[in-house]
């Protein structure tokens, strides 16, 4: 009896000191914490997010996410606003992926007015689509690169993103924010000297993506940083229900234009892409293996684009009835959601874009990273992104304002006399920049 | 005396340094431009931004150590500027010389690290600090292969002075090449030293904004900026003087050759900062110990053992 | 396993390094602009019935047309706010009478807000 008592005593005492020396352990670490913040205003991040980082060393502890810095009430504008008008605001939810957000919207308003488009502009919704996906995904692999400290990649990849956005401005008559599409089909025809110039680019660039996926599998030091960095299984990637090439990268298919054809998706072959790395490096052959896939799909709907219409008219008043459409943009899985009352106005749309699905597994993906890694991780999921170039000043005498430019070179002017200089004998130049 | 001061201050001292540093940053920032298929920036404008941020409004974080954070920036330019006073720029003599100026310049050099790394500390700033902190981290990295590799040369001379080591390999051109991996050594490594991609982690803008420099702004940061692209001229001119000891005996010749050494080291310095991606804090450390430092061990070793055959 | 090595990039480099640039200088150069870019609108009068279409379709609100004249003999403005405008050409599409049209003129940036609002 005495014994055991002894031992239980032992044993006590040992757990008593193991907890002190575990608590022991915990305090120190706890006080070799420092706590950073990434955000909402950080060179690295191109859209304001903010990301509450606990440092221990330069290994993430933890991470807070917060995001909703650019809410903008788009959802609630939309309400107020008639389905032509909708049409650009909605173009307007990202400036990346613009043509995926319209096309899911105006897909759902068709099947609510029951009208189907002519197949031509089924095609064309789905030429535009695959080089918005080109376009999208290079500026993400430059973006990348950049995080990562490789500024000529990143320089390469927009060189040729340009490419790109001169056959969009061409086919569309805007590099972003095509509002090519419109209610029952689409708004411009595609002759034969833009599949031409569509054809040219796409030769240009498969050459230039296969050099960019021998880069990233045989390049040292971008495997160095890009390697098991973000880990995200297949799993965890079901667990928090992350879309697009994030669930792909980890060997999840979830591509909409496979799985529920939309558009013109239906007649064209579309071979799936993934990966079974699931992390950054998974991310990046993906969307690079996609581009070269787009390339194809691009190639196949130029050659057999069929003749005829490309609109139909649609009513101004939508029948009342509500719809959930799906399509496949550059970051993943998009959802709009459509309630119509039967006037010309929607009663209600919600937009579920595909990086708000993505945030999700951001703090599982962050955590045990190193602080130089962080960017990477970040922009692995390719967080959209959105700028505005006045300045509000609050506060200020006459309480809130928005400066143009000459009132902020006013201010300027007489910052500086304050101060003893006087600039404002400098001369503004007067002279134009586009041809 | 007037002639030490004019060589001291003006040419080939600080004004000549200052002009040389922006000339070689122009120089770097274009060639990395046209390798990324970029126009790049006009001559000029290195000494514009250097212009511009001296009219900008200095602002002082309230937490910071108000002294030191704006005695710094001058200290880290007054030590570089020093430093090149005793490296060769035209002729195989510097302005000033003694024997033992090699390990001089090689403190110099640190102490423009050092003071980096203070103003990161000073600054008080998260950013700021985990800078200074990947600073000195990074400094243990560099400092022992760099001066290892600029120190192998020096044993074989017999001579710890810049300038009688370049007197020497003038007059025994073939033991150049011996020294050939030192100079592999001392060019990453100075790459290093110049907290330059890939080993710009330090700074690296895109994770901790601009690390050190983050709170600086106005005449502080442009003397900083200065003193970074002084530093530049300082390790190229160095590696040229001690590994590429070309001379003729005409002054001029020799300044032109000076010029086209420095400039083709600058190249190398570009080439390999646009052709790799950021290296992480750890993976520095790994490559300096792992890699470079036994590279420059085995010169050392070679160095000697040669050093003791000449004697024989 | 695939071989890797460090900085394969460096032969485009030094290709890239002797080739022409990508970009244009600012300062020297000028932007192409392609041939059916949206740039300014083009208002022609002489067949606006001054319906209000456009106006009611813009999403922005950046265009108004007013009509100066009388009923039977109409003098119709358009002004058109650049500011607001986001060159989706909406209004182009929804005129009946065709009195609308885009050019390719984007050079619209002003030092000034009222600059902004211009007569079509
Ligand atoms: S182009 Fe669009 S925004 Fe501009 S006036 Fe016409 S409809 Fe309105
Ligand atoms: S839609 Fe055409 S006709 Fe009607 S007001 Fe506008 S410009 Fe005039």
């Amino acid at each position: 009896m005495e014994k055991v008592d002894e031992n239980k005593e032992r044993a006590e005492n040992k757990e008593n000191e193991e907890n002190k020396e575990s608590k022991q352990n915990r305090e120190t670490s706890e006080r070799n914490r420092i706590v950073i913040p990434i955000g909402p205003q950080h060179p690295s991040l191109k859209e304001p997010s903010s990301f509450i980082i606990t440092l221990e060393g330069e290994k993430v502890v933890d991470a807070v996410i917060g995001v909703g810095y650019v809410h903008r009430g788009i959802e609630k504008a939309c309400e107020s606003r008639t389905y032509i008008q909708n049409l650009y605001l909605i173009e307007r939810v990202c400036g990346i992926c613009s043509h995926t957000h319209s096309t899911a919207f105006c897909q759902g308003i068709e099947e609510l007015a029951g009208i189907t488009i002519p197949r031509r502009a089924a095609y064309i919704r789905v030429i535009v689509a695959e080089l918005e996906r080109l376009h999208s995904h290079l500026l993400w692999l430059g973006v990348a690169a950049h995080e990562i400290g490789f500024d000529t990649l990143f320089m390469y990849s927009w060189r040729d993103r340009e490419k790109v956005l001169d056959v969009l401005a061409e086919i569309c008559g805007n590099r972003v924010n095509y509002g090519i599409n419109t209610i029952g089909g689409v708004r411009r025809d595609i002759d034969s000297e833009m599949m031409q110039d569509t054809l040219k680019m796409a030769d240009y660039l498969e050459g230039q993506l296969k050099y960019y996926l021998d880069l990233v599998m045989t390049d040292k030091v971008l495997s160095a940083r890009l390697v098991g960095i973000g880990k995200l299984s297949r799993e965890d990637a079901l667990k928090f229900g992350v879309v697009g090439p994030v669930a792909r990268a980890a060997g999840i298919m979830d591509d909409i234009r496979i799985i529920e054809p939309y558009a013109a998706y239906d007649e064209i072959p579309v071979n799936p892409v993934t990966d079974t790395h699931a992390d950054v490096f998974g991310r990046t052959v993906v969307r690079i293996k996609e581009m070269l896939e787009s390339l194809e799909i691009i190639r196949y709907s130029v050659k057999n684009i069929p003749d005829g219409d490309i609109a139909v008219k649609a009513p101004r008043r939508i029948p009342a009835g509500e719809v959930i459409s799906r399509t496949e943009a550059p970051r993943g899985e998009n959802i709009h959601y459509i309630r119509s009352n039967g006037t010309d106005m929607p009663d209600r749309v919600r937009i579920r874009a595909p990086s708000q699905a993505n945030w999700q597994g951001m703090r599982h993906m962050l955590q045990g990273q190193y602080l130089a890694d962080i960017p990477i991780t970040i922009a692995a999921i390719d967080p959209c992104y959105s700028c505005t170039d006045r300045a509000i000043v609050v506060n200020s005498e006459s309480g809130t304002e928005i400066m143009d430019w000459q009132g902020l070179r006013q201010y300027s002017i007489e910052w500086y006399k304050k101060r003893g200089i006087d600039v404002s004998l400098v001369k503004m130049p007067e002279r134009k920049f586009y041809a | 005396m007037v002639l030490k001061l004019v060589k001291i201050l003006i040419f080939p001292g600080f004004s000549f340094l200052a002009i040389y540093g922006m000339f070689l940053e122009y120089l770097d920032r274009k060639i990395y431009a046209r390798i990324q298929n970029r126009m790049g920036p006009p001559w000029y404008q290195p000494l514009a931004d250097f212009l511009k941020l001296l009219g900008k409004e200095i602002i002082i974080p309230a937490d910071s150590n108000k002294k030191m954070f704006k005695i710094l920036p001058i200290v880290s330019l007054a030590a570089v500027a020093s430093a090149f006073v005793y490296i060769p720029v035209f002729g195989n003599t510097s302005s000033a010389f003694f024997e033992g100026d090699l390990i001089i310049v090689l403190y110099l050099m640190t102490i423009t690290t050092i003071c980096m790394f203070l103003a990161g500390w000073y600054s008080r700033g998260v950013y700021a600090t985990i800078g200074s902190v990947r600073t000195l981290t990074q400094m243990f990295a560099y400092e022992v292969p760099l001066f290892m590799a600029l120190l192998a040369p020096a044993l074989i001379a017999k001579t710890w002075s810049i300038t009688g080591m370049t007197a020497f390999y003038e007059e025994h051109p073939r033991y150049i090449l011996i020294n050939i991996p030192a100079l592999f050594v001392a060019l990453i490594s100075g790459q290093g030293k110049l907290e330059r991609a890939p080993f710009d982690s330090p700074e690296a803008e895109t994770e901790i904004v601009s690390g050190v420099f983050v709170e600086y702004s106005g005449r502080l940061l442009a003397f900083f900026k200065l003193s970074v692209d002084c530093e530049l001229v300082l390790v190229a001119s160095l590696i040229s003087a001690i590994f590429l000891p070309i001379m003729t005996d005409i002054a001029v010749l020799d300044f032109v050759i000076y010029l086209l050494k420095t400039i083709g080291i600058l190249i190398i310095f570009s080439l390999m900062r646009s052709i790799m991606a950021r290296f992480r804090i750890d993976q520095v450390v790994k490559i300096c110990w792992r890699y470079l430092t036994p590279i420059a061990t085995v010169q050392i070793i070679i160095n000697l053992l040669i050093r003791g055959l000449l004697t024989l | 396993m695939i071989k890797q090595r460090i900085g394969k990039i460096i032969n485009e480099a030094v290709k890239n390094f002797f080739r022409k640039p990508a970009t244009i200088s600012l300062a020297k150069d000028k932007i192409q602009i392609v041939k059916n870019y949206r740039g300014k609108l083009v208002y022609d009068p002489a067949n606006c019935t001054g319906c209000g279409m456009c106006v009611r379709n813009c999403p922005a609100a950046a265009i108004t047309i007013v009509n100066e004249g009388t009923k039977e003999e109409r003098k119709m403005k358009a002004t058109l706010n650049v500011g607001h405008c986001i060159f989706c050409c909406q209004c182009v599409d929804s005129c009946p009478k065709k009195c609308l049209s885009y050019s390719q003129n984007i050079d619209l940036a002003s030092f000034n807000k009222e600059e902004l609002k211009m007569q079509l």
